[in-house]
């Protein structure tokens, strides 16, 4: 307000305040402090909270503990329970988040729309709806059973997302991938899974109906570095090449001709996204269940922490991942013995401080 | 602009009437046309008029058809079940008031049940209509306000920790959940800067939902019987067979509908967007409220007397629009009509499909409508919200 009281007149009205590009060679962007304030808070916690997953528990161990048995050192007890038991299932946590945190905030900016999550994709539900078949048919109506029910279920899971998202593809494609069509679609399908799932859950035996809740709610118990490798690896690939495609994301906020004036291949850059997207929640899916808030609160937590108008993809990244491993440490340690599913408790802790930033909007972003 | 002015010019006219009988329009014909419009006396817009009348009566025959589709789903309703009873006989039961076996199943069961039918569809279907006018968001439905997860955690609680059973039972405590969820919502969404936005309301409604989801499925895991009548409470059903349950209710649904059809105007309105509304002379925050209030009365007695059946609210707003168009003086109550309808069929084929037993009818909704909806969007208009 000051400021435009000291601009004359006769000046140009309303100065943008300016940003000091950052340019190597070719390459030029713009550095924003706060985005990365947030990013280095958010791995900075993410660090502590990780720690301290590894140190408590039922046998707590020192921090100084961890590091020693990390590096190599320590008495063999310290060794199985930091490297066998809680370093896996630390480490599952930390990937799925980060791996839902990027999918949800793909899927929100290509959409155009936040309440969109992968869940939209189809992923989760099918995943979902695959689970609780083989759970339910398992026991009791005779179907796959026992060992290899145990053993397939995170395989059926991927498969039972994958092909559900590639249909949902399928179905919504008329000579180019419309994201409004794709939405449709995405909720005709997801109606048509999750009622499947509700049925089966009738079906079922009490017995198994716990069990597929308890999977269909999402849990990081009892998992070891089977669950850790494949998730790992395929983040390895998928992170990099997402990022490097995600220049493209600016271009499609705009209508589709806007898009293809700015020089990107509409169809081209929203079905590679989109397909990144689905892959990196199936994975997430297959290890853990579909912990459901996690990509579609951290994007917007993340969007209005930094302050920027279209979901951050790093940031909501590091935020997923810490949400899923401080609320996989909340569930161990302040439960005792009862163990929730993780599940319940990303919910429980990011759904009151979604609402908190809704209450108190510092800046009014849209998406 | 120029070519505008010397319309009066017959050669001018000319080239210009020569183009639009080639079908080629040039932007001066456009314009000339919309300046045409206001005062009706131009040539252009009696075609216009004429569109106009043509869409309305469409709409009208769309209307007619859906309530004759209605009448036919609630007689096939009545007739058709597990038992087969004749036509005739089906007649003197609803004249006469003996009471034989047959008078108790179409009285006691299938009356019900179809009434339960008609109200749960109809208000399932305008509250999603409403949910999708108010956030302008294609994914919301009346789940996303949270409603439906607050009936649910209200419900397990009940039995948690009164070791409450029976619909009748429940039906206060869900009410109740929906109502104070719905407020909690609309409370959030409002508080902060700018006032109860489409986002803001979105994002408080998915936040309060995950919440009390959470809470919901901790509570079941916890608890075998809050689990056993969980489950069966989450896929809704219709087969309620107390008068007295429907009776409770009724009046609530009856005013949610009245608020629901009463608020077309102002979603009209809102749709141009919340500042355009309000240089219409539209009150922004007081037609959001009441929009909320019709929402939650809606959804809560819906929920409350049949369960979740969640694909209405969501699939039959974009069916409705796709036949209705945009124009919500007529998509809602083609949404409420359409829902009925729907529910109905569902719930007929849900019984014939598996006899004796039968398939819920919110399972039987998504396999019937998910698939006419998917090919619905595949189709080349799209209606876009």
């Amino acid at each position: 307000m000051t400021e435009s009281v000291r601009v004359p007149p006769a000046a140009p009205a309303a100065r943008v305040r300016e940003r000091k590009p950052l340019r190597v060679g070719p390459l030029s962007t713009v550095l924003r402090p706060r985005p990365l304030l947030v990013l280095l808070g958010g791995l900075v916690a993410l660090v502590v909270v990780f720690a301290c997953d590894l140190a408590l528990g039922d046998y707590p161990i020192s921090p100084l503990g961890v590091l020693r048995t990390l590096l190599g050192g320590g008495d063999a007890g310290d060794r199985l329970v930091v490297l066998q038991l809680r370093l896996p299932r630390a480490l599952t946590g930390l990937l799925v988040g980060a791996a839902l945190g990027l999918s949800g905030a793909i899927t929100q900016a290509v959409v155009r729309n936040p309440l969109a999550s992968p869940d939209l994709l189809g992923v989760t539900s099918g995943a979902g709806a695959a689970a609780t078949a083989v759970i339910v048919t398992s026991g009791t109506l005779g179907g796959i059973s026992g060992a290899v029910a145990a053993f397939g279920l995170p395989v059926i899971a991927l498969l039972g997302g994958v092909v559900t998202a590639g249909l949902v593809a399928l179905l919504a494609y008329r000579g180019g991938v419309d994201s409004f069509r794709l939405v449709l679609v995405g909720i005709g399908m997801n109606a048509l899974t999750v009622n499947a799932t509700l049925w089966l859950l009738t079906i079922g035996e009490t017995q198994d109906a716990g069990r597929a809740m308890v999977w269909l709610t999402g849990s990081l118990n009892a998992r070891d570095w089977d669950n850790v490798v494949p998730v790992g690896l395929a983040l390895l690939v998928l992170v990099p090449l997402t990022l490097l495609g995600c220049h493209a994301l600016g271009a499609l906020q705009f209508d589709d001709d806007t898009v293809r004036e700015l020089g990107v291949r509409v169809n081209v850059a929203r079905g590679a996204l989109l397909l990144s997207a689905a892959v990196l929640a199936s994975l997430a899916t297959a290890a853990a269940g579909p912990i459901a808030f996690v990509a579609l609160a951290t994007p917007q937590i993340a969007l209005r922490m930094a302050g920027v108008p279209r979901p951050p993809l790093v940031v909501s990244m590091v935020l997923g991942a810490l949400l899923v491993v401080a609320s996989d440490l909340v569930s161990r340690t302040l439960f005792g013995s009862l163990q929730l599913p993780v599940g319940v408790v990303t919910a429980v802790l990011g759904a009151p401080y979604l609402i908190y930033l809704l209450v108190h909007r510092y800046r009014e972003v849209h998406t | 602009m120029s070519r505008s002015l010397t319309s009066g010019d017959p050669s001018g006219s000319d080239s210009a009437s020569t183009r639009t009988a080639r079908g080629e329009e040039t932007p001066s014909d456009a314009e000339r046309r919309q300046e045409a419009r206001p005062d009706g006396t131009a040539r252009d817009s009696a075609p216009s008029v004429d569109r106009l009348n043509s869409r309305r009566r469409r709409r009208l025959l769309g209307i007619v058809v859906l309530c004759g589709l209605l009448l036919l789903s609630c007689a096939l309703s009545i007739l058709i079940g597990a038992k087969l009873i004749p036509p005739n006989a089906v007649f003197e039961a609803l004249v006469a008031t003996s009471s034989t076996e047959n008078n108790v199943i179409i009285y006691e069961l299938r009356v019900p049940r179809t009434i339960a039918g008609i109200l749960a569809g109809s208000s399932l279907g305008l509250a999603g209509a409403l949910m999708q006018g108010y956030t302008r968001n294609p994914i919301a439905g009346p789940s996303v306000l949270g409603i439906t997860q607050g009936a649910g955690l209200a419900v397990v609680l009940a039995v948690f920790t009164l070791g409450i059973t029976g619909m009748l039972g429940f039906i206060w405590f869900s009410f109740g959940g929906a109502l104070v969820s719905a407020l909690a919502v609309f409370v959030i969404g409002s508080i902060g800067r700018g006032g109860a936005t489409p986002v803001a309301l979105a994002l408080a409604g998915a936040a309060i939902s995950a919440l009390l989801q959470a809470l919901t499925s901790a509570l079941v895991l916890l608890d075998r019987q809050s689990l056993d009548t969980y489950r069966f409470w989450k896929v809704g059903s219709i087969a309620v067979s107390d008068m007295g349950l429907i009776q409770r209710v009724l009046p609530f649904l009856l005013l949610g509908l009245l608020l629901g059809l009463a608020s077309a105007p102002g979603l009209n309105a809102l749709s141009l967007g919340d500042d355009m509304a309000a240089a219409l002379g539209h009150n922004v925050a007081r037609s959001r409220a009441i929009g909320v209030a019709a929402i939650a009365v809606l959804v809560g007695g819906a929920v409350a007397m049949c369960g979740p059946i969640s694909f209405v609210g969501l699939v039959v707003p974009h069916i409705a629009r796709y036949f209705a168009g945009p124009d919500h003086r007529w998509l809602l109550p083609f949404a409420a009509l359409g829902g009925a309808c729907l529910v109905l069929l569902a719930d007929l084929v849900g019984r014939v499909v598996s006899r004796p037993s039968e398939i819920q009818v919110g399972v039987m909704l998504a396999m019937i409508g998910a698939p006419f909806f998917i090919a619905l969007v595949r189709r080349r208009r799209l209606m876009r919200l």
